[in-house]
């Protein structure tokens, strides 16, 4: 497949507005405000358009779901990528601003919100200077507004920088961000599409869901869905890091295998290694193993597998990465991020790192491996959000195919598998 | 009674301990915005409803910042005053975010990427290099204040790993044996010296 919301990205001046209304940017905002709002609440429902941000939820349904009764109501833009190997709404942002803009504006006409905010995270601010440059002069030209293009629809686009902070990709808890606290989960029900932002209706989109929209509308519901296998439609970005010869974002259809992808797009694994797993949807989900490329990287596929297509980030190991080090390397990411909430993830994911930490160092016993087991079980679906049955992942799933190298590390006293980019001494996070 | 009953409570993990001096010396000098500060500040606040200017506590602190490198008690005392919410409401926010600093940094803060797919391509041994180089360990500021070596976690730049933030800017695919000469190179002639983001070099060099 050809690519399409990126298309552009490696053309010079794709992010100006100049550029983006040349190949047809905004038609589609145009054609949307020519129709009643639920027409493309519907359009939207009929392309199954899947959320991009990682738990791959029907967005025609968010959009039903929110509560047209209450006035005001909201779009929330989750733009704070920070799932461990995902960079795809990076390039989007900075390449393709105005897509972004015109799917915002698309989006509260359907659900009949006045403002959108997209949240991003402090980390990316050469992107911010790109996307506010942007949403300028989508203002000067027309697009945003008041009066959008004579239709007499209103919508402000405005940026929101996060400040460094994982937890604030979970859409309640960037509603929490938003409204100037800390970046703690609520309790779940009631709903962002019920009680979002300010307790108002709130729909929380991925950057990458609402760039799908503008094609929606100006393509039809069919050819979206028609891209793609059944209930998988439409364009989709993937990130491929790890140990591969030419990582980066590549944009296809969920008909393609992770094969295809690992071996195809990015080249295959490096300096003549073999794979040893795959991490196909960023950090918080399973691995899997080699036997299982031939998956097609599909929401549906990849759950089949025994994994998630999560936010679409595959991360590739190779033989010389140790499985134990790995899972240390992510309850380390996990410990730090946990926003404190809910006890068992606050206290669990410290427990956790501590016990791999002695394990990796060949410091551990056997019965670490039940104290793991039964740590883990005590955080996961223990918790308000996702982030607990995410943190305790890296620990269960190499648990479940690597126990080997975890008895390794016990009975020989030492970390029994090195590498070369690994660090010669303990320091900093390994110290 | 533990949470599990085989692991303790740990004396120094998630403890709350007051980060912010109060009294009159460790609150640091008197602060306000400067006129240039206010005026965006009262551009920031007109992006949320009337009664909910408390949204714009992260741009305010930004700008408190930017402005005096890092967050004093007074910086908080004035951003509370302006959105009408308590010194505590502005702490709890100062303290939770990781980007906002509450001690004097160096001039230049090097933050290395230390999760996976960094650490796959060598972050682990840039942090080596970087704190053989400084003398100093993660954390800490050398002692004539031009750096501060930090590790954080996913930047969200994974292709280009291992990837290091300088400031605000960026360094892509750091190699372990050209940290070093970043040092150097940052002593000499400042943030110029980075790399940038990829997508805009590359564009850059693409338009000549």
């Amino acid at each position: 497949m050809d690519p399409i919301l990126t298309k552009y990205v490696r053309e010079p001046n794709s992010f100006t507005l100049d550029f983006y209304v040349e190949h047809e940017g905004y038609a589609a905002l145009k054609a949307a405000l020519t129709k009643k709002p639920d027409e493309i609440i519907e359009m939207v429902k009929a392309s199954g358009l899947r959320g991009r941000g990682g738990a791959g939820f029907p967005t025609g349904m968010k959009w039903q779901f929110v509560d047209k009764k209450v006035e005001p109501r909201y779009i929330a833009c989750n733009a704070d990528e920070s799932e461990p190997g995902t960079f795809k709404d990076h390039l989007l942002m900075e390449r393709n601003p105005h897509l972004l803009i015109e799917g915002c504006a698309i989006g509260c006409y359907a659900i009949g919100a006045k403002v959108a905010y997209i949240y991003i995270r402090g980390e990316f601010l050469h992107v911010q200077g790109i996307l506010e440059r942007a949403i300028a002069d989508a203002y000067a030209r027309g697009f945003l507004g008041k009066n959008i293009l004579g239709s007499g629809f209103d919508c402000d686009v405005y940026m929101h920088r996060g400040a460094g902070a994982y937890e604030a990709g979970e859409e309640t808890a960037l509603l929490e961000s938003l409204e100037g606290k800390r970046a703690q989960p609520r309790n779940k029900p009631p709903f962002p599409a019920l009680v979002g932002l300010y307790n108002k209706p709130t729909a929380v989109n991925n950057v990458e869901t609402l760039c799908n929209v503008p094609l929606i509308v100006s393509k039809g519901a069919e050819w979206f869905a028609g891209l793609g296998p059944e209930k998988n439609g439409g364009p989709k970005l993937y990130c491929v890091s790890g140990h591969v010869k030419r990582p980066g974002v590549y944009e296809t259809d969920m008909k393609i295998t992770l094969r295809e992808l690992i071996d195809g797009h990015a080249g295959g694994v490096r300096d003549g290694r073999t794979l040893k797993a795959v991490i196909p949807g960023g950090s918080s989900v399973p691995v899997l193993m080699p036997d299982q490329l031939d998956t097609q990287a599909s929401f549906d596929a990849i759950q089949k597998a025994g994994s998630l297509l999560g936010s679409a980030a595959i991360i590739v190991l190779d033989d010389t990465t140790c499985m134990v080090w790995l899972a240390e390397n992510l309850l380390h990411f996990y410990r730090h991020e946990s926003c404190g909430k809910c006890t068992p993830c606050r206290e669990g994911t410290d427990w956790l790192h501590k016990i791999l930490r002695r394990i990796e160092r060949g410091e551990g016993q056997m019965q670490d491996l039940d104290l793991l087991s039964s740590v883990s079980a005590n955080i996961a679906g223990k918790t308000l959000c996702a982030f607990g049955d995410a943190a305790v992942t890296p620990v269960t799933t190499t648990l479940k195919h690597f126990r080997h190298e975890y008895e390794a590390h016990i009975k020989e006293g030492r970390c029994t598998l090195t590498a070369d980019w690994r660090a010669r001494h303990t320091v900093g996070a390994h110290a | 009674m533990s949470f599990h009953p085989k692991m303790a409570y740990d004396a120094t993990f998630h403890k709350s301990a007051r980060t912010l001096d109060e009294t009159d010396k460790g609150a640091g000098p008197p602060f306000a915005y400067t006129a240039e500060n206010r005026a965006r500040f009262d551009q920031i606040v007109k992006r949320y409803p009337p009664d909910r200017r408390r949204s714009a506590v992260l741009p305010a602190l930004y700008l408190a910042q930017y402005q005096q490198g890092y967050i004093t008690a007074n910086a908080i005392r004035h951003v509370a005053e302006l959105l009408g919410i308590t010194r505590a409401d502005v702490e709890d926010v100062v303290s939770f975010y990781t980007m906002f600093y509450t001690k004097p940094v160096g001039t230049f803060v090097v933050q290395v990427c230390r999760t996976l797919s960094c650490a796959l391509n060598g972050a682990e041994r840039v942090t080596e290099e970087l704190t053989a180089k400084l003398g100093i360990t993660p954390g800490q500021t050398d002692a004539s204040g031009t750096f501060t070596l930090v590790e954080v976690e996913c930047l969200g730049a994974c292709d280009r790993a291992p990837v290091v933030m300088v400031n605000d800017g960026w360094h892509e695919c750091l190699k372990p044996e050209d940290a070093s000469r970043l040092v150097d190179d940052l002593r000499a002639r400042g943030e110029s010296v980075l790399s940038g983001c990829h997508h805009v070099v590359e564009l850059k060099k693409k338009a000549g």
